[in-house]
């Protein structure tokens, strides 16, 4: 036997069955008083629309739906509970600091409907984030109000797009490298681009040469990630910047991986025109289960005329308002100002951290990907040796010749303890394991996690149906995904009596 | 794997069986290992024109949704009915699980296209 480092976070071996399962006739969870005003007859407001029965809704008291709720909950993994190194997502750590102040009366209770006059608190927070994001990145202006990333990229490219027509021609491709996040070619035919795909070369970033002879004045733009998702950050940004823009181009920054840069490189001193940011990644608001996101688009001055209306702009008298009076907008891409909850609790995260906080964040965030990569190379094939950043990519080319692939080693990482890491993406690198540990872990939570992966290598050398049947530890074991896809079962029906 | 010689590949991964002006396309056995289990297969309507190199459908897997390129230019004529209730055909037998029929626009256009010897090599090479 070998000593295995276990780590276990069940707490609740109960299973649960659906709430219909638990329902009986007559059983309700409220009761109301008799009427006291006229019964109206809806067949007759509604005619054919009225529905007459409610089918075969659960039937339950309030106590259960309460338990069946709460147990459901306690099933979560969460970034409280352990490392959840899910490559690109930047599964940090959120800090309840943000909650607190997110949670201040004025602020919680705060409607979009205030008059400005009395909004000028969460107005100045808005302006304060916005200035604090411009500074970080370098660009000249921004919009907070796109909900999330992809929000975000389409934002951008329409601001691309209007910017291209007021030229006269909004041209007719994006170019995408094959390491690009799945989100940006959708993106770009959303926006009614052609997407041509780049090809990377053999250091894992842009080839320039390839770039050269793609590069036209049918290229609107291209959408580049920087560090890219093998965690390399792009060497040859300046002379990707001057390509593009040679051509009338611009350049598109998917700030995914922001973490890796903040308070050390400035995507607008590298030549970006236009770029979103992730406030739920890089800026510790909550993510996966727990947002809403927040996909704010920052802009160099060119691009300013085309940010969506309302923008935030300082009156003489240093009051702040909206304005509205914007004829080369792309027009307004979200209700109201966007998911300002979000907006608290980033400007909270930033002036918690100030300059240098932002700067170490960053420093142990790469620390972090970089120690877990030395810990493995060896254990698994990493398929580019250019220095990484924040995140490290292996392949499981060495298991796979025990018939073992990613996806099996990461149902065995839950086992341990620890969320799966993002399996078989980017799709540049076959059999991928995508590993983001953030600037959250400890050295410790750090070694328990090389020592699980380590612990799962050897089980693939000598006992692989360990893992290919892995998760064992969990209440249900392997789920059968394709048949999930083929045909899936969406509805609970009533056994037949 | 024995990619049949009758055929010719891309290098995205499609192969086309020509039969005077008549073509068959479908995906290499490479392309459905490399997906996994496919789940939805997206295929033009009778009668779309598609061009050589140029997206005419997707294929999605439980891993990833991919494009599906044109071997050649032409016309649609016939579709694969059975991959909508049944696109798994394609991960047991990619080579006669077709996608789509159509008329060739240019049959000369297929001559620039890898033979089953090329394409093995260029599979070979990508790994």
């Amino acid at each position: 036997m070998n000593p295995v480092t276990r780590k276990s976070t069940r707490h609740v071996n109960q299973n649960e069955g659906l709430i219909f399962e638990k329902s009986s006739p007559g059983k309700a969870a409220w009761r109301l008083p008799q009427s006291d005003v006229p019964e109206v007859d809806a067949g007759k407001l509604l005619g054919s629309a009225e529905r007459k029965t409610l089918g075969s809704m659960p039937e339950v008291s309030e106590i259960e739906i309460i338990r069946h709720f709460t147990r459901l909950s306690t099933w979560n993994y969460a970034i409280d509970l352990g490392m959840y190194p899910l490559g690109s997502c930047t599964m940090k750590y959120n800090p309840r600091v943000n909650e607190v102040v997110a949670r201040l009366e004025g602020l919680a209770n705060g409607h979009p409907y205030l008059p400005e006059s009395i909004a000028q608190g969460a107005l100045r927070i808005m302006k304060s984030l916005s200035d604090c994001l411009i500074e970080i990145t370098g660009m000249d202006a921004i919009t907070l109000q796109p909900a999330a990333g992809a929000h975000g990229e389409l934002t951008g490219l329409l601001m691309v797009r209007a910017f291209h027509e007021s030229k006269g021609s909004p041209r007719k491709k994006i170019l995408i490298p094959d390491s690009a996040h799945g989100t940006n070619p959708a993106t770009a035919a959303t926006a009614g681009y052609a997407v041509e795909n780049l090809k990377s070369n053999t250091a894992g970033m842009v080839d320039v040469a390839a770039l050269t002879s793609q590069m036209n004045e049918d290229v609107a733009a291209l959408m580049l990630t920087n560090p890219n998702t093998l965690g390399v950050f792009e060497q040859d940004i300046h002379k990707i910047a001057d390509l593009m823009h040679a051509k009338g181009g611009l350049l598109y920054m998917d700030g995914a991986n922001m973490n890796a840069l903040v308070g050390k490189v400035r995507p607008g001193d590298f030549g970006v025109d236009v770029m979103h940011l992730n406030l739920h990644k890089t800026f510790s608001t909550p993510h996966g289960g727990g947002g809403p996101g927040s996909g704010p688009v920052a802009v160099k001055r060119t691009l300013e005329p085309y940010l969506p209306t309302p923008v935030l702009k300082e009156n003489p008298d240093s009051t702040l308002a909206f304005d509205y009076d914007r004829p080369q907008s792309v027009g307004r891409v979200r209700a109201f100002y966007g998911n300002f909850g979000m907006f608290v609790r980033a400007l909270a995260y930033i002036m918690a951290n100030g300059p240098d906080g932002l700067r170490q964040t960053t420093e142990d965030a790469v620390l972090n990907a970089n120690y877990i990569r030395k810990g493995l190379d060896g254990t698994y094939d990493l398929p580019y040796k250019t220095p990484t950043m924040h995140e490290v990519v292996f392949s499981d080319k060495l298991q796979a010749k025990k018939g073992v692939r990613t996806m099996d080693i990461a149902k065995r990482l839950i086992d341990y303890g620890f969320h799966p890491y993002t399996t078989a993406f980017p799709l540049i690198v076959p059999g991928a394991l995508m590993i983001e540990p953030t600037e959250s872990e400890s050295i410790e939570e750090l070694d328990l996690f090389v020592e699980a992966m380590r612990s799962i290598a050897r089980e693939v050398d000598e006992d692989p149906q360990t893992v290919l049947q892995a998760p064992h530890t969990t209440r249900v074991s392997r789920l059968d995904e394709t048949a999930a896809a083929r045909k899936p079962n969406l509805r609970w029906k009533p056994a037949a009596s | 794997m024995k990619y049949p010689t009758e055929f010719k590949y891309t290098k995205e991964h499609e192969w086309i069986r020509v039969d005077g002006n008549n073509a068959t396309i479908g995906i290499t056995y490479h392309a459905q290992e490399s997906l996994g289990d496919i789940v939805f297969v997206e295929l033009p309507r009778t009668g779309t024109e598609i061009s050589k190199g140029k997206p005419f459908g997707t294929v999605e897997s439980v891993k990833a949704v991919s494009d599906l390129y044109s071997p050649a230019s032409g016309t649609v004529t016939e579709t694969n009915e059975e991959l909508t209730t049944a696109p798994e055909s394609v991960n047991k037998d990619a080579h006669s699980a077709w996608l789509i029929k159509i008329t060739l626009k240019d049959p000369s256009e297929v001559q620039s296209l890898l033979s089953a010897h090329d394409y093995e090599q260029f599979v070979a090479e990508e790994h």
